[in-house]
Formats: C-alpha cells, sequence, structure tokens
C-alpha cells in the first residue's frame, strides 16, 4: 500500500464573503475523499472561520427561526472534516496566524485548530507533497 | 524546498497591516529558515519600481504610526538575498519602463516562466 500523500493549504479569506472560501473547503473535503492527509495555515481573515462563537441566526425574510434555518457556519465545517479525517484515518491539522488572530480578536478557536506564524506555513509546506496557496483577491 | 513566491495582487491590505502581507509572509518564514524567490506579476510589478513610503491613514484624531514602506520591504528582501524577477511584458502593459526598476530587480521575459516554475519545488500564487 502506497504511503498516503499530505497536501498544505494556506488560505487568506473570511467566512461568509467570498465563494473561494466554500471552493477552499471543497478541496479539503474532496482531499480526504482521495485519502490524503490535510495541512491548512489560515491567513489574515480566515483565522475567523474556526472563531467558537460563530452563531447560528433565524431569518425573518425566509420566515425561518434559528433551529428550521440551520445557517452554516464555517467552525461546523472545520469540525465535521476533523471527524471525516479521523474516521479515514487521516490527519487534518490546523493553525491559525497568531498576530492575525490578535489584531482582529478572535482568538477563542475550535478544538483542534492551534496558533502559530508564518514559520508553521513553512514547516507544513516542507513536509507535505505539495502546497496550494489561496490568497485573497 | 525551493518555493517561488508569485505576488500579483499589489497593495492588498497595505493600508491597514502595514505593509503588504505577501512581503511580510515571506521575510517571515525567511527567520524561519525558507528558501525562496519571488516574481513579481500583473499589478505587483509596480513593487519593482516604488521607492517610498505611503502616506499614514488617519480617521478623526487617530494617526497611524508607521504606515507601510513597500519600497523599503523589497530593499530589505533583495539585502538579504533574495532573488526577485518581475516580468517585463507585465511592466510595459501598465505604461512601466523597465529601465525605472531599482537595483538588483531581475527582468524575466514571459517566455521563461515555464523554465522559472519548473526549476523550484513549488509555486505559490499569491
Amino acid at each position: 500500500m502506497s504511503k498516503p500523500k499530505t497536501l498544505t493549504f494556506a488560505f487568506m479569506d473570511p467566512p461568509f464573503e467570498s465563494a473561494r472560501t466554500t471552493t477552499f473547503f471543497r478541496l479539503l473535503d474532496a482531499t480526504l475523499d482521495a485519502g490524503a492527509n490535510i495541512n491548512v495555515f489560515a491567513y489574515e481573515g480566515a483565522v475567523a472561520l474556526s472563531f467558537v462563537h460563530q452563531k447560528a441566526h433565524g431569518n425573518t425574510v425566509h420566515g425561518r427561526d434559528v433551529e428550521q434555518e440551520g445557517h452554516p457556519l464555517s467552525r461546523e465545517w472545520i469540525a465535521a472534516l476533523q471527524h471525516k479525517a479521523t474516521q479515514i484515518g487521516a490527519t487534518f491539522n490546523w493553525i491559525n496566524c497568531g498576530l492575525c488572530a490578535d489584531e482582529r480578536g478572535i482568538n477563542e478557536v475550535i478544538d483542534g485548530c492551534g496558533r502559530g506564524s508564518p514559520a508553521d506555513l513553512w514547516k507544513f509546506a516542507a513536509s507535505a507533497d505539495n502546497t496550494l496557496v489561496i490568497g485573497t483577491r | 524546498m525551493k518555493v517561488l513566491q508569485v505576488i500579483e495582487q499589489a497593495f492588498r491590505a497595505t493600508g491597514e497591516e502595514q505593509d503588504d502581507t505577501i512581503l511580510w509572509l515571506s521575510r517571515s518564514m525567511q527567520a524561519a529558515g525558507a528558501d525562496f524567490r519571488i516574481l513579481l506579476s500583473g499589478n505587483a510589478v509596480s513593487y519593482a519600481l516604488v521607492q517610498k513610503g505611503a502616506p499614514a491613514l488617519g480617521f478623526g484624531a487617530w494617526r497611524q504610526d508607521h504606515p507601510a514602506n513597500v519600497g523599503a520591504d523589497v530593499g530589505e528582501l533583495l539585502a538579504s538575498g533574495v532573488r526577485i524577477d518581475v516580468v517585463t511584458e507585465d511592466l510595459a502593459e501598465r505604461g512601466l519602463d523597465k529601465k525605472q526598476c531599482r537595483d538588483g530587480i531581475q527582468r524575466i521575459a514571459r517566455g521563461e516562466l515555464a523554465e522559472l516554475y519548473n526549476s523550484v519545488d513549488q509555486v505559490w500564487q499569491w
């Protein structure tokens, strides 16, 4: 059996503002479908993706309350991918740029997401089979 | 491992972040032992020419202390031995003269990019 691949991703976009964010998560999901390990370095606004206090809301325009609306939260997407990785025996590492989190005041993140620096991106990239960076536009 | 940092977006968040986020990321990784070179393309070719810093932001009585100085950051990278190339056609398309590029910046034609990409282990397109 061949050794599973490891891919590193660097991502800069926050939740709820760009289709790049959902595309990024689709890529992570597809990476796990391929049985590969994942490293993520969340840079700039992307540190908000794992913010633990993200809260779903109802939507009066849609005529739905909080439970009915089931508003998507990126912290739940990360948790779902963490769970999927565990189920298939893949690693799923997520590091937020610490300075980016500080300046945005969003240091409280979900379990399994850590704090680091660009040095972690370099370590991730050096240990991976390849790296995809997705800059904000 | 050698990485080619391709910077295409120019002046991304320079007002708030007091630097270009990818130049900063590069300098920060350099301190961790990263081995990379930089390619300026698209609107970021202006980084090959810029010499001065940006004016400070100000809102009401608040004034920014240290506005971005892309020219100084490029100079620091060059001084530390990082090779920086700029795409000549991208300069020309923006009416910029390659002779205006600061000393130390290397010029590369689009036709040479494939060879450059093949010469590194990873290409990061920002």
